[in-house]
């Protein structure tokens, strides 16, 4: 359990210390107003996440898993970027990267959001389940 | 609008944003989940639709041939059998990962040493956690599909290399911040944690997979923060941070399931663990079909306790007809849920809703341990270490201190089990000896089927 929070406070800390390198007048660059905001949604995303999901009974736990897995596919608008492009140089090997990318963001994405549906109907209360059964 | 894109741009991010947690938030109850969902999906939409219009996409070829190839597999995935969950999630964090890892590698080939130590430094977290969780997640999928065998895999001088791999996997990452033009760096470490991923899953025993499914859960999610941290974008570093917290919380959930550490699960090989229980004397007392059926028939109230063996013999239906049966003679029937039964958190909620069990029958192990002593037959099916109570009693035990659901309490036991043999783990189970404890040998489907007739009959 101490390894499991060493992780994502390792990530704040090298976040933390590779900002302090930060600054050079680089386009490209996180500019550290930029930076601070993003730490700040990044702490904040990670309290309502464990607040929000510590509520998520343990019977729900498969869905919550491809839940999360569909929101995760996220990573699709990176690769919509990518793909679509148009760049200096490294033209098709860029393009190729963010096409493989769009498609597996893409297969989470629908995959992830019509499994948990699926499974999600299947959660009923009784009154529900007798119903059908006398058909 | 027209002149400012990024506007409209960071709205449907925002928009985006909040439904994915309004959709989380309606995972607290089965009543409002299905609704919870949909708004999250509407948001993945908004999020899609808007960044079509993102400004430095000039043509769509390629994104096209991606969502369709993307939604080509990903609809056909949605539609395996629930008995397959386990697998099909550890493929979809294997996709999860891979996506990530296409982004941090295509920004780091058009943009080279040009991003500065900070997005460097999150490019490389974003690559070095998306490699090894894509083969990481493939071996475990392997693993569960039973295209490798699921025992631990161990050899000598395991540990070490490991840790060799895993130091070079950081100097290379350090050394690459260092020298950010030498490519070669780069690629060395996300060839190290390639290898890495491989290496971390290959000891872990199937019983394991519940805690080593959230930990990949949990990697593919800060990938994707990592990503967002690269990319400067907002809504994916909320979505990302959702996700890895969301796998980070699962594991320690599972880990107290278990009693033990996440670093006892990932380097303690268990299962391949010998000798080390008392080896539980006695006789097991073989039960015939009509028995259990008068047993179950005239009982006050039963609770059925599943494992893994309830779904890879696929018999949740044939559960859920003899529970309805009891029902309507009058039992009360309740089933008992470890969380750590099955092969990912929630296996045998999904399993068992899916043959039509109301979600109210369902039990949590806390909210079933009381109710077993009032029980008059508790009936387990291909559940082993999950209701053993040498976890309880025997300290010495490998699994001692492991929270169990005690069917040992109830007035009678039934185990429905295929062989005599030992159980996953390879840990003899005094239940089995005990004299409250009847054995019923056979496939849990068909032993099931007969006892639903031979109920009838009574």
């Amino acid at each position: 359990m101490n390894l499991l929070l060493f992780q994502p406070l390792a990530f704040i800390a090298s976040v933390y210390m590779l900002a302090q390198e930060g600054g050079s007048a680089e386009k490209l660059v996180f500019n550290p107003a930029v930076l601070i905001a993003s730490l700040y949604v990044f702490a904040l995303a990670a309290f309502l996440g464990y607040q929000v999901i510590s509520r998520v009974p343990p019977l729900l736990h498969t869905p919550l898993m491809s839940a999360t897995n569909a929101i995760s596919g996220i990573s699709l608008i990176g690769s919509l970027v990518i793909a679509g492009s148009t760049y200096e140089n490294h033209q098709t090997l860029a393009e190729l990267l963010g096409c493989a990318a769009v498609t597996s963001a893409m297969i989470n994405v629908t995959g992830g959001f019509l499994i948990t549906d699926r499974m999600l109907k299947m959660f009923r209360k009784k009154e529900v389940v007798k119903v059908g059964e006398k058909k | 609008m027209n002149a400012h894109p990024a506007y409209f741009l960071e709205a449907t991010y925002l928009v985006a944003s909040c439904l994915f947690v309004m959709g989380l938030k309606g995972l607290s109850h089965p009543d409002t989940a299905r609704r919870g969902m949909i708004m999250a999906a509407a948001g993945m939409c908004a999020a899609l639709l808007g960044t079509l219009f993102h400004p430095d996409i000039h043509h769509y070829l390629y994104i096209a041939i991606g969502l369709v190839i993307g939604s080509a597999i990903g609809i056909p995935m949605a539609m395996v059998p629930m008995t397959a969950m386990p697998q099909r999630t550890a493929l979809s964090h294997a996709f999860g990962a891979l996506a990530a890892s296409m982004v941090g590698l295509a920004e780091y080939v058009i943009h080279g040493s040009n991003l500065g130590p900070f997005k460097m430094g999150a490019l490389g977290l974003e690559v070095m956690l998306g490699s090894l969780t894509v083969t990481g997640s493939l071996i475990a999928a392997a693993k569960l599909q039973e295209m490798m065998r699921g025992t631990p895999i161990q050899f000598k001088g395991q540990q070490v290399l490991n840790l060799a791999l895993f130091i070079s996997m950081i100097t290379l990452f350090i050394l690459w911040l260092i020298n950010p033009a030498t490519a070669g760096f780069f690629y060395g470490m996300a060839a190290c944690a390639f290898l890495f991923g491989v290496l971390l899953v290959i000891p872990i025993g199937a019983a394991d997979m519940p805690v080593v499914m959230s930990l990949l859960n949990s990697y593919a999610g800060l990938s994707s923060a990592a990503t967002g941290f690269v990319l400067s974008n907002n809504v994916l570093i909320i979505a990302g941070t959702l996700d890895g917290f969301s796998g980070f919380i699962l594991s320690i959930l599972m880990c107290k399931a278990m009693n033990r550490s996440i670093t006892n699960v990932l380097f303690g090989g268990f299962g391949a663990v010998t000798g080390t229980d008392q080896g539980a004397a006695g006789t097991m007392r073989e039960l015939s079909l009509d028995d259990v059926a008068v047993q179950l028939a005239y009982a006050n109230q039963v609770v059925f306790v599943p494992g893994y063996g309830m779904a890879t013999a696929q018999a949740q239906h044939a559960v859920r007809e003899l529970g309805n049966l009891l029902e309507e003679r009058g039992v009360s029937v309740k089933y008992g849920i470890h969380p750590v039964a099955g092969r990912m958190p929630g296996h045998m909620n999904v399993l068992l809703a899916e043959a039509n069990v109301p979600y109210s029958s369902l039990y949590e192990m806390d909210q079933i341990n009381p109710e077993l002593p009032a029980t008059d037959v508790a009936v387990v099916i291909g559940a082993n270490d999950v209701v053993n109570p040498d976890a309880r009693d025997n300290p010495k035990s490998p699994i001692a201190g492991m929270p169990i659901i005690e069917v040992d309490r109830a007035k009678s036991v039934v185990v429905l089990k295929r062989g005599k043999g030992k159980g996953f783990s390879g840990l003899e189970n005094p239940l089995f000896f005990k004299s409250v404890t009847g054995m019923l040998y056979g496939d849990a489907k068909s032993s099931l089927t007969n006892l639903t007739q031979a109920v009838q009959k009574v």
